[in-house]
């Protein structure tokens, strides 16, 4: 159905529209990270990735 | 400056108010979880009884999605912000009736649906007990998540027209990523006194944990769907 992929399309343009400003204001304000603060994060993310992999395996 | 503004709510935060802020949160947050399944539900058996199109799903996010941009933020610090984040939830619960049907369809699909709902149930319990105990503050996150967001739309939308079965399967990869992200970022938040507002948490970590379980399904119903 085109016309869905039309109204996919615009909605997903409103959200793109509505967050680039958010976005840009977003990075500019945060604050850097630490030396060594990357490893918290990466820790969990690759706990996740490794999780959904397992996932995939099971079904 | 933002950075001094940060560390002085942090430090203006009691303790006794932050508790309030992150048990206010997880008790509403379950609630709108247990509403949303519940419309999720519905909406399935509507679906495959043949009463709902597929279009409801896009129709119920845009409207989810306005009442976030446009409701939410008026409402947020009265008592009409916890209607709103019903409507919310019970919206984009009711739009996965459709996907949920098509799923259930297929051979292995109650066992697609089933993975896909206690994967989400992990990851955001893995996610949130580590960033509670840790206490860790992600703050630095904000930035790098709200950009990958970004470039995670630009790609569907250049996905809607392409239809790449491997792109699809790279955004979903990556929007887990993404939203697991955001779960660590918004506990954090809502750990070191960022965040106060606990209508405005809930809606968060609910957007999180509902990407990653349409996310984990997509994935799951491509790599594991028999048909």
């Amino acid at each position: 159905m085109d016309w869905m992929k039309i109204l996919s399309a615009l909605f997903i343009i409103a959200m793109i529209a509505w967050l680039w400003p958010r976005a840009r204001r977003m990075m500019e304000d945060s604050r850097k990270a630490e030396p060594g603060e990357w490893g918290g994060v990466l820790l969990p993310l690759a706990a996740v990735a490794g999780f959904v992999v397992l996932l995939i395996m099971m079904v | 400056m933002s950075e001094v503004q940060y560390y002085s709510e942090r430090a203006a935060m009691p303790a006794v108010s932050v508790n309030k802020v992150i048990k206010n949160t997880y008790i509403l947050l379950s609630a709108t979880l247990l509403f949303s399944a519940v419309m999720a539900g519905i909406a399935t058996v509507m679906s495959q009884a043949g009463m709902l199109p597929p279009i409801v799903g896009l129709l119920c996010s845009i409207a989810a999605i306005g009442l976030v941009w446009f409701v939410l933020p008026k409402t947020a610090n009265s008592a009409k912000g916890l209607g709103v984040v019903f409507a919310i939830t019970g919206l984009l619960g009711f739009g996965l009736g459709p996907m949920l049907a098509a799923y259930l369809s297929l051979s292995n699909g109650p066992q697609i649906v089933a993975t896909a709902f206690g994967g989400t149930g992990v990851i955001f319990l893995g996610l949130s007990g580590y960033a509670l105990t840790t206490r860790k503050d992600f703050s630095f996150l904000g930035g790098f998540l709200v950009a990958g967001l970004l470039m995670v739309l630009v790609a569907a939308l250049a996905n809607i027209f392409l239809a790449m079965p491997a792109l699809s399967l790279a955004i979903s990869a990556i929007v887990i990523m993404i939203m697991s992200g955001f779960i660590l970022y918004d506990t954090s938040r809502m750990v070191n006194g960022g965040e106060t507002n606990y209508v405005v948490m809930t809606v968060g970590l609910y957007l999180s944990i509902f990407n990653i379980f349409v996310s984990l399904l997509q994935l799951l119903g491509i790599m594991g769907g028999e048909d």
